[in-house]
């Protein structure tokens, strides 16, 4: 019981270390954001139909524009609404 | 040179033929002013998110030309708006990377491409959860080593206190 290798920490290190976030646009070179594609930017919005900050998103100030102005054309096209709830 | 994209939403209430003229008059205002239609992309009758004009569902028209100069736009814009037909549009420029995107889509890539990258995101987080458990200890093993008979006394009491007090 004096020295075993295999135990290094009382207790498990990964816990509360969360998975860093990323600019998915820039990861995965995806340039041009499609105001038709209410699926896509449907991960975007909250269930109200508001758009979501960066902080949870995790874009790039660049692409949260672009997608902030994808959102809007969405809605006056009709394919995302202005205000609901339960979207999703 | 200039892509032009103009989508519009066209009252499902008239009859199919009237929807497809309706179309028609645009397509051939937009050839007229000299553009070079690119692609006319009919969406079909589509759940609206909200009603407009008291109506739930509209037909969705994309017609995507080029042109040298946007002079057509303020006129294109005025017949849309003055079009009782039309319930909504919109009418975009497009930068390159729209081009190529719109492109893509119609050979059929982007959305293959899409699921393969939602696959790779998958795959990412998967490895994300599996590489913190592979590589991090093995980052930490070099300082480790020093905390270990920190850490080894302390579950030692631990047990010694159970066992006391079985």
């Amino acid at each position: 019981m004096a020295s075993r290798d295999d135990i290094k920490f009382l207790s498990n290190p990964n816990i509360g270390s969360r998975a860093k976030k990323y600019c998915r646009f820039k990861k995965f070179g995806i340039k041009h954001i499609d105001y038709k594609d209410s699926d896509f930017l449907i991960q975007f919005i909250n269930e109200q139909g508001k758009v979501l900050p960066r902080r949870i998103t995790g874009n790039s100030l660049k692409y949260q524009k672009r997608v902030a102005i994808a959102v809007k054309r969405a809605r006056h096209l009709a394919f995302l609404p202005y205000v609901t709830d339960l979207l999703k | 040179m200039r892509q032009y994209e103009v989508t519009f939403i066209v009252d499902p209430v008239l009859s199919g033929d009237e929807i497809k003229s309706t179309a028609k008059t645009y397509q051939d205002m937009i050839v007229k002013e000299g553009g070079q239609i690119v692609h006319v992309d009919e969406l079909g009758l589509k759940q609206l998110a909200y009603s407009i004009n008291k109506r739930s569902s509209g037909i969705y028209f994309v017609i995507e030309w080029s042109i040298t100069d946007g002079t057509i736009i303020p006129k294109l814009e005025l017949a849309l708006r003055r079009d009782e037909r039309i319930m909504r549009f919109l009418t975009v420029k497009l930068d390159k990377y729209g081009v190529k995107y719109n492109d893509d889509k119609r050979k059929g890539l982007i959305g293959k491409v899409v699921k393969a990258k939602e696959k790779e995101e998958k795959k990412e987080a998967s490895r994300k959860s599996a590489k913190p458990a592979a590589t991090k200890p093995a980052a930490e093993a070099k300082p480790a080593p020093a905390p270990v008979p920190v850490a080894e006394p302390a579950p030692a009491p631990t047990i010694s206190s159970k066992s006391e007090e079985e």
